[in-house]
C-alpha cells in the first residue's frame, strides 16, 4: 500500500500535507510505483532548515508525491530500476549525495555541488572541460573511436558525442552534455519577481512558451491567481504555434539530412513564417514576453486575429502539399524506415516524453492527460504509428502539425477577450508560504515540467525544472546501437534535442 | 516527379529584397528603441525599476540594448513618454558603448575598421559558436541560409571549420564550461579574423548575468568587432549588420 499521495497537477500543495517517509519506505514504495508502469516527473533534493530532503513526483494516470530526508548515501534506486538513472546522478551532482551501487555514476553538467562536500564524481573544476573524463570504452582489434564536439559543423548548440564503432557499425553511444550550464536553477531561487519569467523564458529558447507556461503557471497556483478564459486560448495558440514552427523545422531538415533540398528549403522558409506568427502575436519570433503570471502581455485584437487566420489559411495548402511530397517519396521512405529503432520496451524503460515517446509506442500526451490552459476543451487524439524508428518520430510530426493548425484554426475562429497582464511581478511577491506546485505541459518535444517549493515565508525555497530533453538523450543513444554512424545525423534530427534545456 | 513541380510552382520566388527594399515587419515587433529627452525624471526612473534587465540609465536618459532584451515594459508602463520601440531593425554597433543609446545611433557603415571590407566584402566565411545560447538566437542565424533571406546571394557563409573561417559569430553567455572551446576555436581561425558578438546574453550576460557560471559579456574575453543586439536579434538585425560592416 503505498504513501504516496496524489497532487493536482497545476495546483497548490501544503507541504505538510505531503508524505514525509523514513527513506526505506520511500525507497521501497517509489519503486513499486514505477516498476509498475509509473513515470518519474520530478526527483530532487532541497536545503530545508539546514537539513537535506529529497522528494519525487510519480506520474501514473495521476500524479503522486512522498518525501524523506536525504542520507549522505543510500542504496541506489536505478540498479532496480532505471528511470531513476539520470535524476539520481543530478541529486548526487548538484548536492554531493551518494547512491551506492549506481551503474553508471558520472557528472551529468560538470560543476560543483552546492554544498561544497566532496565531489562525488572526484572532478577537479578547475579544468574546465566537461569533456576531461575516461569516456566508456569497447575494446577490440578492429575497435576504433569517434569523437564530436562540443563545437558541431552546423549553427547548433554544444556538446559531445563519442561513438564505439566497429567499422561503421555504432556499437555504443556516449553523449556528455553540461557545456551550455548556465546555473539557471540557482538564478530561479533567488530571482527578483520582475527577473523570473525572463530566467523561465531563457531556460530554452525554442521553448519559450513551454517553459513559461509551466512557470506562470506553478506561479499562479501559489499565489492563487486566476486566469481569464481568454488568455487560456492565447497561450494554447502560442503553444501550437510554437510546436508547428519546430515541428515543420524538424521535417525540412530531416530532408536536408537524405539529400531531397527541395522540400528542406521549403520547411526552412515555412518554419519562419510560422515564427513570424508568433511575433504578430507578441513582437517576438519566440514568443518572449507574451506569457506572465496571470494571463498574457498581449490581447488577441480583432485585426490580428483576422491577419493571423489569413496566414494560417495561406499557409496551410503549402504544408500539406510539402508533406506530401515528402512522405510519398520512396527515397525519404526508404531512408527512414527501420532507421535507428528504439523498441517500445526500451522507450519505457528509459522514460522517454513527447514525439520520440509516441513513435515508440508511449501514448502519453500531457495535453490529454494532465490539461491545462485551453486544453481540457479539444481533443488530443493517440498517436497509433508507432514503428520507433526515424520514419515514425517524423510521422508523429506530421499528425501533431496537422493538429495544431487544426487547433489553432479553431480557436481562432471567434473573438478572443482578455485582460492583458504585465509583469506578472505582484503575484509573485504574495507566494503562498510552505507549499508546493507541479506543472506540466506539452512543449514540442514532450513533458516539460516545473516544481516549486516555498518556505515558511513565502519565498521560493527550490526551483526545478525539468526539460523533456532530460529524459530523451538517452533515447537517442539507444537509437544509434546498430546503426551505421552515417545516420547518427538523421537520428539526431529525429530527435532534435535541446542541449540547453538539460544543461540549465 | 508532378507532385515536386506543383510544388515548385506553388513556392514560387520568395527571396526578400533587402537591402534595396526594407521587407515589412509586423507591428508588435519592437526595434530600435527611441527615447524622449522630455520624460518626467519620475518616469524614467519607475521605468529603470520595472526594467527585468536593469537596462535603463535614469540620470542620462538613455537605454543599454546590451542588457535590454526588447520586452517593452518600458514603452508600456510609460505609454511612449519615456521610450518607444520602433520597426526599425537596423540597430547594430560597432563600439560597445555605442550600445547605450538614446536611439541616435552611429552608421554602422562607417566603423574604423574599413579594411574589413577589402578583405571580406566579397566573400565572407563565418563559424558559428553557441557558447551556453539558448537556441533562439542560433535558429534566427540558421534561418539566413533559408531562401527569404538567402545570406549566400552575398558571398556570406557559415562553415564547418574555424580553419575555412573569416570569422566567428558567438551566441550565448559563455558559460565556464564553454570558454575553452570557444577560444580553441577562435585561435583556430586564421588572422586577420574578426569576432561577432550576437545577443543579448554574449553583449552583456543578458538575463545570466548574475550567475556565477557566465561570463559578463564576450567582450572581457576576446576583441568583439561587431555587436549584433536582441534577444534574439531579428534575422534582419543579423543581416543588416553583417552587410553594414562587411559590404563597400
Amino acid at each position: 500500500m503505498t504513501q504516496f499521495i496524489p497532487i493536482p497537477s497545476g495546483g497548490r500543495v501544503q507541504r505538510a500535507d505531503i508524505p514525509h517517509l523514513p527513506f526505506d519506505s520511500f525507497r521501497t514504495q517509489a519503486l513499486e510505483i514505477v516498476k509498475n508502469g509509473g513515470k518519474v516527473v520530478h526527483f530532487f533534493a532541497y536545503e530545508d532548515q539546514g537539513s537535506m530532503k529529497l522528494m519525487a513526483v510519480l506520474r501514473t494516470d495521476r500524479l503522486l508525491a512522498a518525501g524523506c530526508d536525504a542520507p549522505d548515501t543510500y542504496p541506489c534506486l536505478t540498479k532496480a530500476c532505471e528511470p531513476f538513472h539520470l535524476f539520481e546522478r543530478e541529486i548526487a551532482e548538484q548536492y554531493g549525495i551518494r547512491p551506492e551501487g549506481h551503474p553508471w555514476l558520472k557528472m551529468v553538467r560538470y560543476h560543483e555541488n552546492i554544498r561544497k562536500k566532496p565531489d562525488v564524481f572526484n572532478n577537479d573544476y578547475t579544468h574546465d572541460i566537461p569533456g576531461n573524463y575516461d569516456y566508456y570504452q569497447v575494446k577490440g582489434d578492429e575497435i576504433h573511436e569517434v569523437a564530436v564536439g562540443p563545437v558541431h559543423a552546423g549553427v547548433i548548440e554544444p556538446g559531445h558525442f563519442r561513438f564505439n564503432c566497429i567499422g561503421e557499425r555504432v556499437l555504443h553511444l556516449e553523449i556528455q552534455l553540461g557545456y551550455q550550464h548556465r546555473g539557471v536553477e540557482a538564478l530561479l531561487q533567488t530571482a527578483k519577481p520582475k527577473q523570473l519569467p525572463i530566467l523561465a523564458e531563457n531556460i530554452a529558447g525554442d521553448t519559450t512558451i513551454g517553459h513559461g507556461l509551466c512557470m506562470a503557471q506553478a506561479v499562479e497556483a501559489l499565489a492563487s491567481v486566476q486566469v481569464d478564459a481568454g488568455a487560456k486560448i492565447i497561450r494554447t495558440i502560442a503553444l501550437e504555434l510554437e510546436r508547428l514552427a519546430n515541428h515543420i523545422g524538424d521535417l525540412g531538415a530531416l530532408c536536408m539530412d537524405v539529400a531531397f533540398l527541395a522540400p528542406a528549403n521549403y520547411f526552412g522558409r515555412i518554419r519562419g513564417d510560422f515564427l513570424n506568427l508568433s511575433l504578430l502575436l507578441c513582437g517576438n519570433r519566440f514568443g518572449k514576453g507574451l506569457v506572465r503570471p496571470g494571463g498574457v502581455r498581449f490581447s488577441l485584437d480583432d485585426d490580428i486575429r483576422k491577419t493571423l487566420d489569413e496566414r494560417i489559411k495561406e499557409l496551410k495548402p503549402q504544408v500539406e502539399h510539402v508533406l506530401e511530397l515528402i512522405f510519398s517519396a520512396s527515397t525519404v521512405r526508404a531512408r527512414f524506415e527501420g532507421c535507428g529503432s528504439v523498441r517500445a520496451e526500451d522507450a519505457d524503460h528509459l522514460g522517454l516524453v513527447g514525439p520520440a515517446g509516441r513513435a515508440s509506442g508511449l501514448a502519453y500526451d500531457a495535453r490529454r492527460c494532465f490539461a491545462t490552459e485551453h486544453y481540457p476543451h479539444l481533443l488530443i487524439p493517440e498517436n497509433a504509428k508507432a514503428t520507433g524508428d526515424v520514419y515514425a518520430r517524423a510521422r508523429v510530426r506530421y499528425d501533431e502539425v496537422h493538429q495544431s493548425i487544426e487547433i489553432i484554426q479553431f480557436l481562432i475562429g471567434k473573438s478572443v477577450d482578455t485582460q492583458p497582464v504585465e509583469g506578472g511581478t505582484q503575484a509573485l511577491q504574495a507566494l503562498a508560504p510552505s507549499s508546493f506546485a507541479v506543472t506540466l505541459n506539452e512543449g514540442w518535444r514532450g513533458e516539460v515540467s516545473h516544481a516549486v517549493l516555498t518556505d515558511d515565508a513565502g519565498n521560493i525555497l527550490r526551483y526545478k525544472v525539468k526539460d523533456p530533453s532530460f529524459h530523451n538523450w538517452n533515447g537517442l543513444a539507444m537509437a544509434l546501437r546498430d546503426t551505421g554512424i552515417s545516420d547518427f545525423p538523421l537520428n539526431n534530427k529525429s530527435f532534435n534535442l535541446s542541449y540547453c534545456g538539460f544543461d540549465l | 516527379m508532378l507532385t515536386i513541380l506543383k510544388n515548385r510552382f506553388e513556392q514560387g520566388y520568395r527571396t526578400c529584397n533587402y537591402p534595396k527594399e526594407k521587407p515589412a515587419v509586423f507591428s508588435r515587433y519592437r526595434g530600435k528603441p527611441v527615447i524622449r529627452k522630455t520624460a518626467d525624471q519620475d518616469m524614467v526612473s519607475a521605468c529603470a525599476d520595472a526594467c527585468p534587465q536593469d537596462a535603463i540609465d535614469v540620470d542620462n536618459k538613455k537605454i543599454d540594448m546590451g542588457r535590454c532584451i526588447f520586452c517593452g515594459t518600458c514603452e508600456r508602463l510609460s505609454k511612449g513618454e519615456f521610450v518607444t520601440f520602433t520597426g526599425d531593425f537596423e540597430i547594430s554597433t560597432a563600439k560597445k558603448e555605442d550600445l547605450l543609446t538614446d536611439g541616435d545611433l552611429p552608421s554602422l557603415a562607417q566603423h574604423a575598421k574599413q579594411h574589413f571590407k577589402k578583405l571580406f566584402g566579397r566573400s565572407l566565411q563565418l563559424r558559428q559558436v553557441s557558447a551556453a545560447g539558448c537556441n533562439a538566437c542560433e535558429a534566427d542565424l540558421n534561418v539566413l541560409a533559408t531562401p527569404f533571406f538567402d545570406l549566400a546571394r552575398f558571398g556570406i557563409n557559415f562553415v564547418a571549420s574555424p580553419r575555412h573561417a573569416d570569422a566567428i559569430v558567438v551566441t550565448g553567455p559563455v558559460s565556464r564550461n564553454m570558454k575553452t572551446a570557444l577560444l580553441q576555436t577562435y585561435e583556430a581561425v586564421p588572422e586577420p579574423r574578426v569576432v561577432i558578438a550576437v545577443g543579448s546574453c554574449t553583449l552583456t550576460g543578458g538575463p545570466f548575468s548574475h550567475s556565477a557560471e557566465v561570463a559578463k559579456g564576450l567582450d572581457t574575453i576576446l576583441p568583439v568587432d561587431l555587436f549584433i543586439p536582441g534577444c534574439p536579434p531579428h534575422p534582419l538585425t543579423n543581416l543588416h549588420g553583417l552587410l553594414a560592416f562587411f559590404k563597400a
